[in-house]
């Protein structure tokens, strides 16, 4: 038997009321080094003030957070607004909360596409390059955890699947345990290894098959979201380049990727998965 | 050369600017304008008490100001009204009570004009001393806790859950504020003071991209203000606070000519 590692956060029968109503409650998790957890449910189903108690943001009225000492956190809210009158560029706001190094910051930088971005002011980013670049700041400071509240909102398509790979390696390259809210049912049950369902309280949880198959996901987000499983099961026949181009089995690049462009073979959706490959 | 006024009051002026001009870059970030006012009302407040009791008006200013903003942080997170609501109450009761308190120490003539519009060509050795004193430690500290502060007022959520502890960083600021409304009481006025921390901030902002260089900048131009409002006044004749506070806008004006050279600059950096 392997020794039990210790969790970076855990949650322990925690809820939160507001103004006489549970906003979520009985909530259990436990997030462990290199392990991805992601939330999904439906909207005011408490996902995101299940991740604010991890983080230590809430205090649970019910129940225990509890975090490791000295955890090193990297967050993504769901929504930031940043006041436009606030003098800052990318560059200074990937040193918002410490100080890191220059080649930290070029790196994450890097890796979510946003490089060219960093003598902007942050005001005048577009809803998707903002994104990336809350996610180049996260990765920087080299978080024990990470927290993501709908990462990718506002990235365009080709950008989600590269980047939702980019999360998933970094668990390993960080050691860091993930705590991952998404709507993209189909991409996030590719790429992570504990599924909570809430809506109100713990709906299920288990493995993304497990999941998947249970009486109560199927209720909540209906028969039609079943087959979104099959997406990491079956055989891919492109590979996106990390500019955002795809090329295909028979060979050819094409900027984007869609059923109609001749290139595809038959099958459901496209979308990310492990299987994708990376040039 | 310290027993000439206009020098002592030049070196006085300076000094509030450069704890000023920083400290402003906050209240216009964190759009505390009113709260500047607030407590420059409550400031009246502490003159009475200084008068009554007969302490020290730098003192008794200091402590009903970081008594005010601290009863602020409290009944905000009570959170049944607005922070401009809360802000009204607390500034109008804080002056109400200050001039009834006033009336009834028939036995002081008040120069209320004095400490409305300040009085730096009456500044003395101690107020110089004074305001380098506590002009270096508000400097200090807000170097200290620049870096959380700071991350507080671009977004709390990711500040507390990054460690930065916020709370905190906004009572230290609440009694730096303090601090400077005191000091800067002599040499301004109780109407004047929120100009000196706004202006020089609103000016530097067009100039600059980082907030960091904003809170020098901001700095430059309160001491600018300062300079060119004490000779202006010396000039034409005029009160000096209400001068220095014209140097400032003008200088603000000015600032509007200046293309917005960071706009303008957009998707032209390193490739």
């Amino acid at each position: 038997m392997l020794k039990r590692q210790e969790a970076l956060v855990e949650l322990d029968g925690a809820g939160v009321g507001r103004a006489g109503r549970w906003l979520v409650r009985g909530v259990n998790l436990s997030i462990r080094k290199g392990e991805i957890l992601t939330l999904i449910g439906p909207n005011g189903s408490g996902k995101s003030t299940t991740a604010r108690m991890a983080l230590g943001v809430l205090n649970p009225d019910e129940g225990t957070a509890s975090r490791q000492p000295g955890l090193k956190v990297g967050y993504v809210p769901q929504k930031v607004s940043i006041d436009w009158t606030l003098p800052l560029t990318v560059e200074r706001f990937m040193r918002l909360t410490g100080n890191i190094g220059k080649a930290d910051v070029d790196a994450a930088m890097e890796r979510t596409g946003v490089s060219k971005l960093r003598h902007e002011e942050v005001r005048s980013l577009s809803g998707g390059e903002f994104q990336r670049v809350m996610l180049a700041r996260a990765i920087a400071r080299k978080p024990d955890l990470l927290v993501l509240d709908e990462p990718l909102q506002g990235v365009d398509f080709s950008g989600q699947i590269v980047l939702y790979e980019l999360i998933s390696k970094l668990r390993s390259e960080l050691g860091c345990g993930i705590l991952l809210i998404s709507h993209d049912l189909h991409v996030v049950m590719a790429a992570t290894d504990q599924v909570i369902c809430l809506n109100g309280h713990v709906c299920c949880h288990g493995t993304p098959v497990a999941v998947a198959s249970s009486p109560e996901y199927r209720q909540l987000f209906g028969d039609r979201a079943v087959p979104t499983l099959a997406v990491y099961e079956h055989h891919h026949d492109h590979v996106h380049l990390p500019d955002g181009r795809v090329r295909h089995a028979d060979g050819t690049v094409t900027e984007s990727c869609h059923p109609g462009d001749g290139h595809h073979h038959e099958h459901g959706e496209d979308g990310g998965n492990k299987e994708h490959g990376h040039a | 050369m310290l027993d000439d006024f206009f020098v002592r009051a030049l070196l006085a002026g300076v000094g509030v600017a450069l704890v000023a001009g920083p400290l402003g870059c906050f209240i216009v970030w964190r759009r505390l304008a009113y709260f500047g006012d607030t407590l420059s009302h409550a400031a009246l407040l502490g003159v009475a008490f200084a008068l009554l009791f007969e302490v020290n008006i730098t003192l008794a200013v200091f402590a009903v100001a970081a008594v005010v903003s601290l009863l602020l942080l409290a009944l905000q997170r009570r959170a049944g009204l607005s922070s401009d609501a809360l802000l009204g109450l607390l500034a109008h009761s804080s002056i109400a009570i200050g001039l009834v308190a006033l009336s009834f120490m028939t036995w002081v003539r008040v120069d209320l004009i004095s400490f409305l519009f300040g009085d730096i060509l009456a500044v003395s050795r101690t107020d110089i001393a004074v305001i380098y004193g506590g002009g270096i430690a508000v400097l200090g500290v807000l170097a200290w806790i620049w870096r959380p502060l700071f991350a507080a007022t671009v977004n709390r959520e990711i500040a507390e859950a990054e460690g930065q502890n916020p709370r905190q960083a906004d009572i230290v600021f609440m009694v730096l504020m303090a601090t400077v409304i005191a000091i800067a009481l002599k040499i301004v006025g109780v109407l004047l003071i929120t100009a000196m921390l706004i202006i020089p901030a609103a000016t530097a902002r067009r100039m600059v991209s980082g907030p960091e260089q904003m809170a020098v900048v901001a700095g430059v131009a309160a001491v600018a203000s300062v300079v060119g409002g004490l000779f202006a006044s010396l000039q034409w004749d005029t009160p000096s606070g209400p001068t220095i506070v014209v140097t400032a806008v003008c200088l603000f004006v000015a600032s509007l000519l200046v293309p917005a050279t960071f706009a303008s600059r957009r998707r032209q950096g390193n490739p």
